[in-house]
């Protein structure tokens, strides 16, 4: 039922985080100026960039769907993309908190990261609804994937508009990782490597929940044979699964 | 249950490869829309008369007689794209109630076509929206003389208004055929227009100032220009998936 390297990878992101969580309480030295608040720096900006690459990626795996037509593409694009928009919403939650600490107020908009990151957020916030909103499977992955390449290809463009448009920016912590003392990089490299698995993981339950869904109700169906329709809960996630019954749980 | 990914990969007409010119094929897509417009004068005076009402809101919610600078931009670029998001939503609701999409789908000619047809309509709709407001929020609300900044605001204007043609298009396309279409349109759109707002207001936020001192500001034209131009290529490349049936 399970794809084969579930169990490895679940086991290295628990091994990764609590490492990562580790250095970041009992090994990473205060900062000077902020002190025990910059350690949220750790989880916030390791969150915030692979909530961007995973935007991007939601686009490229589009691509991939929208160039060979292949259901099982649309499904990753989905699945990628919401778990990035999870990720963006904790990003917001924590660099909102990050900047009440540091900065004295929730939400500041001269940070052009912070503000890209919102815009960015509003945009795939649209995602769910769209595919929400079309009934025929086939066009909602065509639709829904067309919506991920252009989201995918705005998220550089909105940040570099941002940015310019802030007539000066705060101290840099991202982008001068190698300003970092080595202790606070390797922290900070720990974070980003637990995170991406956490988020790798995250990606892989979901694909085979949607799997194993796909799965029973083709079995289901099959029992049912003429019986009474089947009822299907509504939900935005892909419909049309290819639904191989022998290899379907272990395809990658 | 199979997939049906393979009949759908290969559509078949690339024997019938387009036989007539596409320049003629636009031509003939924008005369029809600007056509239907004139006729039905659906989307231009009900735009036209939002940007209005919009001014008077703007009036008294700010409680001000008149406005220059960063407020006056920012008054007038709000007021056209919400305006433009009029426009937006009835772009193709008659090709999807009527028939027009598979009218065109069933004629020989380049799919991309229409995407420039309806761009270049979007972009007309909007310079009469904008010879309308633009005067209106001269008179009504400007504080400074528009005279001295004209040429300028109509290049940035300009710029605005094909980024605004092209993402409009290619959101009005995706949200026509859902079932919330109203609601989508705006919601896809507004964070798509964020970087023309940034380059447009501040673009000509010094020309609205009461001392015309800053002049215009080639960088925010060239955001303006490259946003066009990205999203212009991301539009053709992907509107054709969005008519397949």
């Amino acid at each position: 039922m399970y794809p084969k390297g579930l169990r490895a990878l679940s086991i290295s992101t628990v091994v990764a985080m609590t490492a990562a969580l580790a250095l970041v309480f009992f090994y990473a030295p205060l900062e000077a100026e902020q002190g025990f608040l910059q350690k949220i720096f750790y989880v916030h900006v390791p969150l915030a960039i692979i909530s961007l690459c995973g935007f991007v990626l939601g686009g490229v795996l589009a691509i991939q769907h929208l160039r060979t037509r292949d259901p099982r593409w649309d499904l990753r694009s989905y699945v990628v993309i919401h778990i990035s928009i999870v990720f963006a919403m904790a990003t917001l939650i924590t660099g909102s908190i990050w900047a009440k600490g540091s900065w004295g107020h929730w939400w500041v908009w001269s940070e052009p990261t912070l503000v890209s990151f919102l815009i960015v957020f509003l945009l795939y916030a649209t995602y769910q609804p769209l595919r929400f909103a079309i009934e025929d499977p086939e066009r909602q992955s065509r639709y829904a994937s067309v919506f991920a390449v252009t989201a995918g290809a705005f998220v550089p463009m909105n940040f570099i508009a941002v940015r310019m448009s802030t007539a000066y920016l705060h101290p840099r912590v991202l982008g001068s990782t190698s300003n970092l003392p080595g202790s606070m990089a390797l922290t900070f490299l720990v974070s980003l490597l637990a995170m991406t698995l956490l988020f790798a993981t995250l990606c892989n339950y979901e694909l085979t929940a949607k799997r194993a869904r796909a799965r029973l109700r083709a079995l289901k169906r099959r029992l049912a044979a003429e019986g009474e329709p089947q009822r299907t809960p509504r939900s935005a996630a892909p419909a049309a699964l290819p639904v191989q019954p022998s290899t379907a749980g272990t395809a990658s | 249950m199979s997939v049906t990914a393979p009949r759908l990969a290969d559509p078949a007409p690339e024997q019938l490869r387009p036989t007539v010119s596409s320049r003629r094929v636009v031509a003939t897509l924008l005369r029809k829309e600007l056509l239907v417009e004139l006729r039905t004068l659906e989307s231009v005076p009900a735009m036209s008369l939002f940007s209005l009402a919009t001014f008077v809101i703007f009036h008294f919610a700010l409680n001000r007689g008149s406005v220059e600078g960063d407020l006056g931009a920012g008054i007038l670029w709000v007021t056209l794209l919400f305006a433009a998001i009029l426009g937006v939503n009835r772009l193709f609701v008659a090709d999807a109630e009527q028939g027009g999409f598979d009218g065109f789908l069933l004629a020989p000619v380049d799919r991309s076509a229409m995407m420039v047809a309806k761009a270049l309509t979007l972009l007309a709709y909007l310079l009469v929206l904008e010879l309308v407001a633009v005067p209106a929020f001269a008179i009504l609300l400007l504080g400074p003389s528009l005279w001295p900044a004209l040429g300028g605001i109509a290049l940035t204007l300009l710029l605005g208004d094909l980024g605004v043609a092209v993402i409009g298009t290619l959101v009005g396309a995706l949200a026509v055929r859902t079932r919330a279409r109203d609601l989508l349109g705006p919601l896809l759109s507004l964070p798509l227009f964020v970087p023309i707002v940034i380059g447009g207001a501040r673009a000509t936020a010094p020309l609205l100032a009461y001392a015309h001192r800053g002049g215009l500001s080639g960088r925010w034209l060239a955001t303006l220009g490259v946003y066009d131009l990205l999203f212009g290529l991301i539009a053709y490349a992907l509107f054709d998936f969005l008519l397949e049936d």
